[in-house]
């Protein structure tokens, strides 16, 4: 029960994120759609936190290190609230709160300017070691992207957390996710710098490491509730996705990185995200007043 | 008081506010001996961390920890810390972290070690981002005022510290106001603004000018932004010709900063003395005197500048 609300979930925010990246005629989709259903079983079968009250201190705390994936990020939070869903087409527009890369002074709910990558996981292990020091039970999951970890910074933090605050303030309240997508900006991660053996050099610098399906929230589930039940350290989730999921041509393109689709593309994606027939489209759009909103609203930008 | 280097007088001060504030927090990266927080981590162990040599993620790691409330000072030489520029340009100052980012180490007046040692880009760099201020202590009084003054203010903050023994130039009685600068000595032919390691040579120089008929103005400018406009204004102004003294670039440096801003609101006449070449090893009064930063070089420089 629990898991069909999760895919429905990350359902809308797929469509919600090809609407606002066509909107705003540029951004990121094939890294927001492959880390969605790790961040809707985050948001809604997870963490504690309070839309009205975004500063609240027991709230957990999510810091999307791959920060050009933050459409899935605005898409979740206007999900749970923070936001007003109308706000998602101001995306990357001049005086929007919803910048390009997160922007934590300009949007509640961001926890950490991110986007130049390698940065969040040391800020990571500072809210988690704070956290800790303040002897609150709050978490803190950071996401990692596949090309990131090639940054020297994210090694540095790597080697560190096994060790900080050992060992009454050890950081088993932190969870860290890559998001392994297997495609950076200019070709396959393999292509540009193989990151692997993955698992083995997290593990050899003292992370105990989980391998799962990241488009699979029961899997997804399984590990963070394994993640919390360990103590004593952080743990690491190798989340394998694929880029641009749930849309038949996104999908393990690199070309899709970094193009947002067109009004006419994005309109497609979203009959595909929803599992409809072309054939079936319009009767469909006839049944789903929302989608049909935002069917219309891509149109008439496809118009303009 | 006998002289002190700045980073000492930090070290002592952190002992003190520590007892009195449980937030502050130190994050060092195997200088801890060098940045002098070495007795913090002795008195409070359960709140120093060693973070090993690994200068952005002491950087990162400090912002985390000023999100959740803390107080962190994260600590290196000031060319190491300030080196992992784009972690403090997103991690702290975009992401507007209450981290005190501590450079000691700053100058060539590091001396032997030489230039790789050497901080003398590090105000250039900071001064560049928004939300963070830069600040530099002259002489221990002053060092210990700034420490407590970090504490208690919002925002980042990059503290720039010696590794040398500081003269005292601030009088007893002188409170550190954030953004306010401090004139040592009144004149009016030519001000002098100096920051850090050489304002000491700035009222020497001041005397020696003295006797050859020249009054010059000494201003301590340890906050160096934001500037003490109103006080830059008012001796500029008075005496019609700046000179900046720092050990630093002259480029992007205080000298930068004073010559931006008298541009566009009160063109007046700068000679920024300071470092223009690399750094090289070698004794720190010497390396003052090859750059122009000893008594003699900054009074041969006003008087060129004067055409006296």
């Amino acid at each position: 029960m629990g898991e069909v609300r999760l895919e429905s979930i990350a359902r809308e925010c797929r469509v919600q994120i090809l609407r606002m990246l066509a909107h705003a005629g540029s951004g990121h989709p094939g890294g927001s759609l492959s880390v969605i259903d790790i961040l809707a079983s985050l948001f809604f079968g997870r963490l504690k936190f309070d839309p009205t009250r975004p500063d609240w201190p027991e709230r957990d705390r999510v810091v999307l290190s791959k920060g050009h994936a933050v459409p899935a990020l605005y898409a979740v939070l206007a999900r749970a609230g923070y936001f007003p869903d109308n706000q998602l087409v101001t995306l990357r527009k001049l005086g929007s709160p919803l910048q390009g890369h997160p922007d934590r002074t300009a949007l509640p709910g961001i926890e950490a300017a991110t986007g130049s990558l390698g940065q969040g996981l040391s800020i990571s292990l500072g809210l988690a070691l704070g956290l800790k020091l303040a002897s609150s039970k709050s978490r803190v999951y950071c996401i990692l992207g596949d090309g990131e970890v090639q940054e020297g910074q994210v090694w540095e933090a790597a080697m560190s957390a096994p060790k900080l605050g050992q060992p009454e303030h050890a950081l088993d309240n932190l969870v860290v996710i890559l998001d392994y997508n297997k495609i950076q900006l200019d070709n396959f991660v393999k292509k540009v710098l193989d990151i692997e053996p993955i698992t083995a050099k997290w593990q050899s610098f003292g992370w105990p490491v989980l391998e799962i399906d990241g488009h699979d929230v029961a899997q997804i589930t399984k590990a963070l509730d394994q993640a919390e039940a360990t103590s004593g350290g952080p743990t690491f989730i190798v989340a394998h996705t694929v880029k641009g999921k749930g849309v038949s041509f996104m999908e393990n393109d690199p070309e899709w990185h970094g193009r947002a689709p067109k009004p006419a593309e994005a309109i497609k994606a979203i009959r595909e995200v929803l599992g409809v027939a072309e054939s079936g489209w319009e009767n469909y759009l006839k049944t789903d007043s929302a989608t049909r909103a935002i069917v219309d609203e891509l149109s008439a930008l496809e118009k303009k | 008081m006998p002289a002190k280097a700045s980073r000492a007088a930090f070290g002592e001060v952190l002992l003190d506010l520590g007892a009195r504030d449980e937030r502050i927090v130190t994050l060092d990266a195997d200088l801890s001996k060098s940045t002098m927080t070495v007795g913090f981590a002795k008195k409070y162990p359960q709140r120093a961390f060693n973070l090993g040599i690994a200068e952005s993620n002491v950087i990162g790691v400090g912002a985390g920890l000023a999100l959740t409330g803390r107080i962190p000072f994260a600590c290196s030489f000031a060319c190491f810390i300030v080196g992992r520029f784009e972690t403090i340009r997103i991690s702290v100052a975009y992401t507007n972290a209450n981290l005190k980012i501590v450079g000691t180490h700053s100058g060539v007046a590091i001396g032997e070690d030489g230039y790789s040692q050497m901080g003398v880009e590090d105000i250039a760099c900071i001064r560049s981002l928004p939300n963070i201020g830069i600040i530099q202590p002259a002489d221990e009084l002053e060092t210990k005022q700034v420490i407590a003054y970090a504490v208690e203010h919002q925002g980042p903050l990059y503290l720039r510290l010696t590794r040398q023994n500081l003269e005292p130039v601030c009088p007893p009685e002188y409170r550190f106001q954030y953004g306010r600068w401090l004139t040592l000595r009144r004149g009016h032919d030519v001000t002098l603004i100096g920051t850090g390691g050489p304002l000491f040579n700035c009222l020497e120089a001041a005397r020696r000018l003295q006797t050859d008929g020249i009054s010059a103005e000494v201003i301590n400018a340890a906050c160096i932004k934001p500037l003490d406009e109103e006080m830059l204004v008012q001796s500029a102004g008075k005496t019609g010709h700046v000179v900046t003294v720092e050990d630093h670039s002259v480029a992007g440096g205080l000298g930068g900063a004073v010559a931006e801003f008298l541009g566009e609101v009160l063109p007046t006449p700068i000679k920024r003395l300071g470092v223009r070449t690399f750094g090289e090893s070698g004794d720190p009064k010497g390396l003052y005197s090859k750059h122009g930063l000893d008594p003699a070089g900054i009074a041969d420089s006003v008087k060129k500048f004067l055409n006296r």
